[in-house]
């Protein structure tokens, strides 16, 4: 299981170093400097460190029911946690079985195996289907009217955002302790905020990498203190 | 531009689908080597429980975020997953410090190289915990750590909700307004924020797209 995982690994990596290397090539060409392709690898790494932990956290909460090298495989391709735990919930629950212990039986391991890859395969047989309609659609739209493009685009970014900003506010009914989301939001933003002061007003320009990660960090610090006083 | 995208498009259609391949080939791998092939029913019921949830997200996730993460970026996000919570904030990140419109050809650019560092550095950061996660675990498990894990969308959409809405608020406000209420008024949803993405987008564009004819934006 460890050498198939290992395989699994090695694919990500390799599309992922194939992929990069390309824009960066394509980058040069386009006349991005070397600094601002530098500065985009290092900033979205350090960015990319919390989240990553956040996943691996995922592998852990799987590896109590699944081992490790499934979850592993999983949370490296395609999956994220919100999807794998309801996909092995539903099928232990299809075959009456707890996953409060180590799975040992095979055919039940296999099933949950089948049901998280096959659940979550439309994501990766869609993309090469529908991807020359949408490009289609968004060359098109840019050629007849740039400025509405620009809005267009602006607005799935805002579309996406507000989504999830929105969520932060579903628990506040639930007293102090539902507003700890929005406490820990209001944090990153502010300290964001600071972070676009600095960069301006005192010409700090390196603070821009790391801007977003440090507006993150901060407001995950946050939420460790905040949450046992006010629970 | 064009040969570059085509030439993308053809190397992503080529790794997409070794890709899907590749994931097929685990469950498969699973029953060899267990010699233990699952029952059908089984299979099914479980899947009956997420398909029909998962596939239609999978559909609308494709449609909405393919035109924000262009060409490369979606064929290397779609593969290596947790678009929603890393991606794509990351991708938006990284075209909003460079200065680049999403859409532009510099603009697919560095969102492709986002989301393959990303890509990289999760991949990587999952491979050294792996190895040592009988030490880390406990760390990672502990009360103390879990909310600073259970706060990370606000953390991570606190800051960047801020540089983009700061830039764009006229066009914020509805879709901002419209969740804000959703979610205050049914709690519950919060567990299908994916599905509701869509649902924002389509509030911005109709907003977005009543101000731009009035001249507003």
């Amino acid at each position: 299981m460890y050498i198939i995982a290992a395989l699994v690994i090695v694919f990500v990596l390799a599309q992922s170093i194939f992929f990069l290397v390309r824009a960066l090539r394509r980058g040069k060409e386009l006349g991005i400097s070397n600094a601002q392709l530098k500065k985009t690898v290092i900033a979205t790494s350090v960015f990319t460190i919390a989240p990553a932990i956040s996943i691996l956290l995922g592998v852990v909460t799987l590896s109590k029911f699944l081992g490790i090298p499934l979850p592993w495989i999983r949370m490296s391709v395609i999956g994220a946690l919100t999807y794998e735990l309801p996909a092995a919930t539903s099928t232990a629950n299809a075959l009456n079985i707890s996953l409060s212990e180590l799975i040992r039986d095979p055919k039940v391991y296999s099933a949950i195996a089948w049901v998280m890859t096959l659940g979550i395969i439309p994501s990766i047989i869609l993309p090469p289907i529908l991807m020359k309609k949408i490009r289609g659609g968004m060359v098109k739209l840019q050629s007849k009217d740039a400025k509405w493009s620009d809005i267009f685009m602006t607005s799935l970014f805002l579309g996406m955002i507000s989504a999830f900003l929105g969520m932060v506010f579903a628990d506040i009914r639930s007293g102090l302790a539902g507003w700890i989301p929005i406490f820990v939001l209001l944090v990153s933003a502010l300290t964001m905020a600071v972070c676009g002061i600095l960069i301006k007003k005192c010409k700090m320009q390196w603070l821009e990498t790391y801007a977003m990660s440090i507006s993150m960090i901060v407001a995950m610090v946050f939420a460790v203190v905040i949450t046992p006083v006010i629970l | 531009m064009r040969d570059y995208m085509t030439q993308t498009d053809r190397y992503g259609k080529l790794w997409i689908w070794t890709a899907a391949v590749v994931v097929l080939m685990v469950p498969v791998a699973i029953c060899v080597y267990y010699n233990a092939w699952p029952e059908m029913t089984a299979v099914l019921k479980g899947l009956l429980g997420v398909a029909p949830i998962y596939w239609t997200v999978g559909f609308i996730e494709v449609v909405t975020y393919t035109p924000m993460l262009g060409v490369g970026g979606t064929y290397l996000a779609f593969v290596t997953g947790n678009l929603t919570s890393l991606k794509a904030p990351s991708a938006l990140s990284a075209m909003e410090n460079a200065g680049v419109k999403p859409g532009s050809e510099e603009g697919e650019v560095i969102s492709t190289i986002a989301i393959a560092t990303c890509s990289i550095v999760t991949t990587l950061v999952i491979v050294a915990g792996v190895c040592v996660l009988s030490i880390i675990s406990p760390i990672l498990d502990s009360p103390v750590l879990k909310p600073a894990f259970d706060n990370i969308l606000p953390a991570l959409f606190g800051g960047l909700g801020v540089v983009y809405i700061s830039k764009n608020w006229k066009l914020a406000i509805a879709p901002l307004i419209f969740m804000i209420v959703l979610f205050l008024l049914v709690p519950g949803l919060a567990g299908s924020v994916g599905v509701l993405v869509p649902v924002g987008v389509l509030i911005a564009l109709g907003a977005g797209r009543v101000m731009y004819k009035k001249g507003w934006v």
